[in-house]
């Protein structure tokens, strides 16, 4: 592409043999979910190595999901709502959000680094923000390094 | 035939007249679509992108093609023409005539052979004559109906009686030379009409070479040559050596605001069109330099500002402001073309590899016999007579009209116009409407229970969308070895109406019980396959999807081999969920059959009259001591009427409507219930009122901006546009010298869009201030004149009374100063290149529109989106322009977008038809995805009760003889199948239909597993 247009560059492709997370993302059908679908309508480039579940409303995310997730071998979590106010449900979201901060405290309590989980909001306009949510959060669970059950 | 339902013939088959045609379908009328050509689709089934959201025209259209092909309460009626029109509005005959296909549609199967083996050809009309077609075809690959038709001035047997190839190969049989013509009657209440427009035929501006130069392209060629299914597939190239061009240059205003081929009318759409196709291209071909040529950048949508600066910003597009091409030179050697145009007042030259001519829109050829047989008058240019305050009506009463048959507009507009004409049809024939499930028949439904999963996978290239970045045969081969699948293929366009009848096919074929679509969003086409599969006779939420185009190969596109791999792990995760699946029983609830209107201006009350107009009961909610809106404030006339004037007849006919209460000072308090069963709590000076409703249309408009700049409010000789309205209302001016600041509040740092009005009103205001007093100086101080479609005509005529017009640059605005008693405006000037002094007796501030301060109250109330802009964000801003997310809940006026009176009278009618398409419904049919309860482990604990926002679980007492045992009961109408409830739930009694825990699990299991290769 010849036009100086940063979000639309190619990502940095990851050097070869270089570990790259395995990063399960929670969207909510009305915001996050048409915030990810928006990214791909404006051709917003980012990294491969996430892969989005689909629920009607962030508090669906039970946090069964989220244990079996890390069980199960994803080095984060990234759990996607509508922002504060916006749900779609009324308060489906205040009730993630307590929810997710409470099980950060469990993960912690278990040894296990809390910064593997992240919550944020991510509305139906907001196809960059998505964007910009994976980038960073891959780049926070790079760092951390891979999942710790994975290694045992 | 004597029919007790009430019957509507639509006239043309594009976007508008199938969005009419489903709009009346859905409130409970027959409809005829006709449609000239041997499919439906129109113009938007040829485009590539639609701008200012980039999608995929074919990707959203496709949907609705199927539906109103599929739609039981409509009959398509292709190669079908209207000879007369007799009788009169509710009760017309209508004399129809079908040509002959010569290929029998009930047996076509679309299969292709008889194309394949014909040897005639002949330019493609849908490739705008750039590949060839066969003398027997589909206009294009995903037509519908997908049945061959046969070209009869091409086919040899039917001119020479020779061939005959297509007859032998035919397996269906389908092939029919003895077809003749067939004349039909119908009876119908109303006629829409919505034929469309033509592209101007460049040939006439000799100057630009087209047809002779063949790197001169016109823009519906190139959005062709853009589109995946184009001729290049695609990939830019020049046609004369099919190599990529370096340097493109676009010519805006060809055949458009030209005299001289008797379009003086601006036609809407191509400044934007030209910005996408330049984007686009640059997208699709790396170093592509876009250059446009134009006068005034006529960005005036919803969005579309932040798109033009985009497309200069981040994709360099270079912008030749206020530049006419005087002529475009071929080399004959290397056909580079060179193009002459004046910079201020110098004459420049530039190579270009390509050149693409934006040409404009003109009234179909078919239209002055159209006109005549319907009895309708053409306005000077031949487009469909209409008038600002009757913007759907045609001359004749009971013929609506919408689309760009009645003027140029662009496809949300046309959109919301088909809406609104649906509304207006519908008023003659409402006594007859019937429901749907009396003309439907229930397809019984398979027994799945107790089988193993049969799986079927069917993968979507979408063109390139998909199969550019991922490998799809490898996606499908990979599918077929996943547990239970027993069947894959890959597809062009899962979604195309072939693909439909292929996947009913297959399902019957393989015995499928479970069907994922790997292609693209399940937001937008989730619904659709549903309904396929159950047509096929299995319950609709035996499907799941994965979303492989729009979060990965769009946003993998640098990385194929890793979005292949993604992509067969987002199959593998669908697959994982899809053998989980159960199916799900909806079921039904009545409907309050009347609306609330929240706000009380033009279009508030416009779309209250078209709804008790079909006999049902309007709320007007408005919150201020006065029905009127902002219009009431507006004197100086269109089309001979002063918007004040219609608007207190408005208000005398709403106040006389003995269907709609009005609460004046009144405001929305508290909503809840859900689409066709609102409960709206409003405040009124006489206390709370509770009112039931089955929907709401939201019509709050906005506000004029109040400058802060030029000396407002300290000078008593600067007004607002609105200001000078009433003062010219009273008679002439007493201002020797006048001036116009345009954009004042828009286009600037703030407020970085265009508020659409403020150049037309300024010269309606100029063109009145000139007629009133002829000798009065009148300059307008502008950065673009944005008077589009026939409002160009005014810009024109205001150029002839002698108002003066100064561009002005766009980061630098005029400076205004006081020297001793006089004002003193100091512009630069830049077609002239210099400054420009004036000192006006009057200066007027074209004030811009903002949205009010407090939609947000509203908006969380009702549960619906802003835009960044803070106006109200419709569900769709293409195809669905007055629909919110949330059903029931529609959007008209300004509160979506500054508008003229004309568009949100449209816009309001649209939304009223919305509205109807729910509350004229017996009864709506519940989510299947909703929670239950599992008796058996419920203890009745109480935790999800107060979790529910819905108040759709109570605790109940489970055991007559004990009344210490206790359990939760969801109530289906009530519940809206959040899940939140079944993430809190202590015991894992609850659960989400759809979305159960198992299938989940399997979900997060199977996206970890990382088989794929």
């Amino acid at each position: 592409m010849s036009a100086p247009q940063a979000a639309h560059a190619e990502p940095k492709a990851a050097a070869e043999g270089e570990w790259e997370p395995k990063l399960i993302v929670f969207c909510c059908n009305w915001c996050s979910y048409a915030g990810a679908d928006l990214a791909g309508v404006s051709r917003l480039q980012m990294p491969t190595n996430f892969r989005v579940i689909r629920t009607m409303c962030s508090a669906r995310v039970d946090p069964e999901f989220v244990l079996r997730a890390f069980a199960s071998g994803a080095d984060g979590v990234l759990v996607l709502g509508c922002h504060p106010a916006d749900c779609h449900y009324i308060g489906g979201n205040y009730r993630t959000r307590r929810r997710i901060a409470l099980l950060r405290v469990l993960l912690e309590q278990y040894g296990f680094n809390p910064d593997r989980l992240k919550l944020e909001w991510v509305s139906a306009s907001e196809g960059a923000k998505f964007q910009k949510t994976i980038k960073e959060f891959n780049e926070t669970v790079k760092e951390l390094g891979p999942n710790p059950l994975t290694e045992e | 035939m004597s029919e007790k339902t009430g019957s509507v013939l639509v006239v043309g088959g594009g976007i508008a007249g199938v969005q009419t045609a489903l709009d009346l379908a859905e409130s409970g009328f027959k409809v005829y679509l006709a449609e000239r050509k041997p499919s439906i689709g129109g113009v938007m089934a040829q485009l590539d992108k639609t701008f200012p959201t980039n999608d995929c025209s074919m990707c959203i259209l496709s949907p609705k093609l199927v539906e109103a092909a599929r739609h039981p309460m409509i009959s398509m009626m292709t190669l079908t023409e209207v000879m007369a029109v007799e009788g009169e509005a509710g009760d017309f005959t209508v004399t129809m005539k079908k040509h002959p296909r010569y290929v029998r549609e009930d047996r076509c199967v679309g299969c292709g052979l008889c194309a394949e083996k014909c040897p005639s050809k002949a330019p493609s009309e849908y490739e705008v004559g750039m590949v060839n077609r066969k003398a027997i075809f589909v206009p294009y690959a995903q037509a519908v109906p997908m049945k061959y038709s046969i070209d009869a001035n091409k086919c040899l047997w039917l001119t020479k009686q020779r061939c005959g190839n297509c007859k032998k190969v035919c397996p269906a049989d389908a092939v029919d030379y003895e077809q003749k013509e067939v004349i039909e009657k119908l009876n119908v209440g109303s006629v829409v009409v919505a034929p469309g427009f033509e592209a101007f035929d460049p040939r006439v501006k000799r100057e630009y070479g087209y047809g002779d130069f063949k790197n001169v392209v016109t823009s519906l060629e190139f959005e062709r040559i853009l589109s995946a299914t184009g001729p290049y597939q695609g990939h830019v190239v020049r046609p004369t050596d099919h190599k990529t061009p370096k340097k493109i240059a676009f010519i805006q205003c060809v055949g458009s605001r030209d005299e001289k081929v008797g379009n003086p009318y601006c036609s809407s759409v191509c400044c934007m069109y030209a910005l996408k196709q330049a984007n686009i291209a640059q997208e699709h071909t790396s170093g592509l330099e876009s250059h446009i040529f134009f006068m005034d950048i006529r960005a005036f949508g919803k969005e579309f500002e932040d798109y033009r600066a985009r497309a200069e910003t981040e994709y360099g597009i270079k912008m030749y402001r206020g530049t006419r091409v005087a002529s475009v030179d071929e080399d004959p050697e290397t056909k580079d073309l060179t193009l002459r145009y004046s910079v201020g007042t110098d004459i420049s030259e530039q190579k270009f590899d390509m050149v693409i001519l934006s040409v404009g829109l003109e009234p179909p050829a078919s239209a002055k016999d159209l006109s005549d047989r319907l009895g309708i008058k053409l306005n000077p240019y031949g487009f469909c007579q209409t008038g600002i305050y009757s913007p759907l009506e045609t001359t004749r009463p009971g013929i609506y009209v919408s689309g760009a048959f009645s003027s140029p507009k662009d496809i949300p507009t046309t959109v919301a116009e088909a809406s609104g004409a649906a509304s207006k049809a519908g008023k003659h024939v409402y006594e007859n409407r019937i429901q749907i499930d009396e003309v439907v028949k229930e397809i019984p439904e398979t027994d799945v229970k107790g089988q193993e999963p049969r799986i079927g996978v069917f993968v979507c290239d979408c063109g390139i969308n998909i199969r550019g970045t991922v490998d799809v045969p490898s996606v499908v081969e990979y599918a077929k070895t996943l547990p239970n699948v027993v069947f894959a293929e890959e597809n062009k366009y899962t979604c195309s109406a072939d693909s439909q009848e292929l996947i009913k096919k297959k399902i019957k074929e393989h015995n499928l019980n479970r069907v994922v679509v790997a292609s693209c969003t399940p937001r937008t086409h989730e619904a659709l396959f549903q309904s396929t599969i159950k047509e096929a006779g299995l319950n609709m939420y035996l499907f799941e999807m994965a979303n492989i185009r729009d979060q990965c190969s769009w946003i993998h596109m640098h990385e194929p081999e890793k979005a292949t791999a993604k992509s067969k792990d987002l199959v593998r995760m669908a697959v994982a969920k899809s053998r989980f699946l159960e199916p799900l029983t909806k079921s039904k609830l009545g409907v309050t059959h009347s609306a609330i209107v929240v706000g009380g201006g033009l279009a508030g009350m416009t779309s209250a009259m078209d709804i008790t107009a079909q006999g049902f009961h309007v709320d007007l909610i408005e919150r201020s001591n006065d029905l009127g809106g902002r219009l009431a404030k507006l004197y100086t006339a269109e089309d001979g009427v002063s918007p004040r004037k219609y608007m207190n007849d408005l208000i005398e006919r709403v106040r006389s409507n003995d269907k709609i209460t009005v609460y004046m000072n009144s405001e929305l308090e508290d909503v809840a219930g859900f689409v066709g069963n609102y409960k709206v709590k409003v405040k009124t000076p006489e206390g709370q009122k509770e009112l039931d409703t089955g929907a709401i249309v939201v019509a709050v408009g906005g506000q004029e901006y109040t400058p802060k700049e030029y000396m407002y409010g300290k000078e008593k000789n600067v007004i607002t546009a609105n200001e000078l309205e009433e003062k010219l209302s009273h008679g002439a001016l007493n201002a020797k010298k006048v001036a116009f600041i345009q954009c004042v509040g828009s286009r600037n740092k703030e407020v970085p869009y265009c508020s659409r009005v403020c150049c037309s009103k300024a010269l309606k205001n100029a063109i009145e201030i000139k007629k009133k007093s002829p000798s009065t100086e009148v300059f307008i101080f502008h950065k673009d004149i944005r008077s589009y479609g026939f409002r160009e005509l005014l810009y024109k005529q205001a150029g002839e009374l002698g108002v003066k017009f100064v561009r002005f640059p766009e980061n630098k605005d005029p400076e205004l100063s006081k020297v001793g008693e006089h004002l003193q405006l100091v512009a630069d000037d830049v077609v002239l290149g210099e400054k420009i002094m004036f000192r006006p007796d009057l200066l007027v501030l074209s004030t811009g529109t903002r949205p009010n301060p407090d939609n947000e109250h509203l908006a969380k109330m009702v549960k619906v989106p802003l835009s960044k802009d803070g106006y109200f964000l419709e569900a769709h801003m293409k195809l669905r322009p007055v629909d919110f997310a949330t059903n029931g809940v529609y959007l008209a006026g300004i509160a979506h977008w500054p508008k003229f009176i004309d568009e949100t009278i449209a816009q309001a009618s649209g939304a009223a038809s919305r509205a109807m398409t729910i509350i004229s419904k017996e009864f709506l049919e519940t989510q299947g995805i909703i929670a239950a309860v599992n008796d058996m482990v419920c203890d009745g604990c109480g935790v999800c009760e107060p979790v529910c926002e819905y108040r759709a679980i109570t605790i109940v007492g489970s055991d007559a003889k004990d009344p210490s045992k206790l359990k939760a009961v969801v109530n289906e109408g009530l519940c809206m199948g959040c899940g939140t409830c079944v993430a809190a739930c202590p015991s894992g009694a609850l659960e989400q239909k759809g979305f159960k825990t198992n299938q989940i699990l399997a979900q997060i299991d199977a996206s970890l597993e990382g088989g794929a290769k």
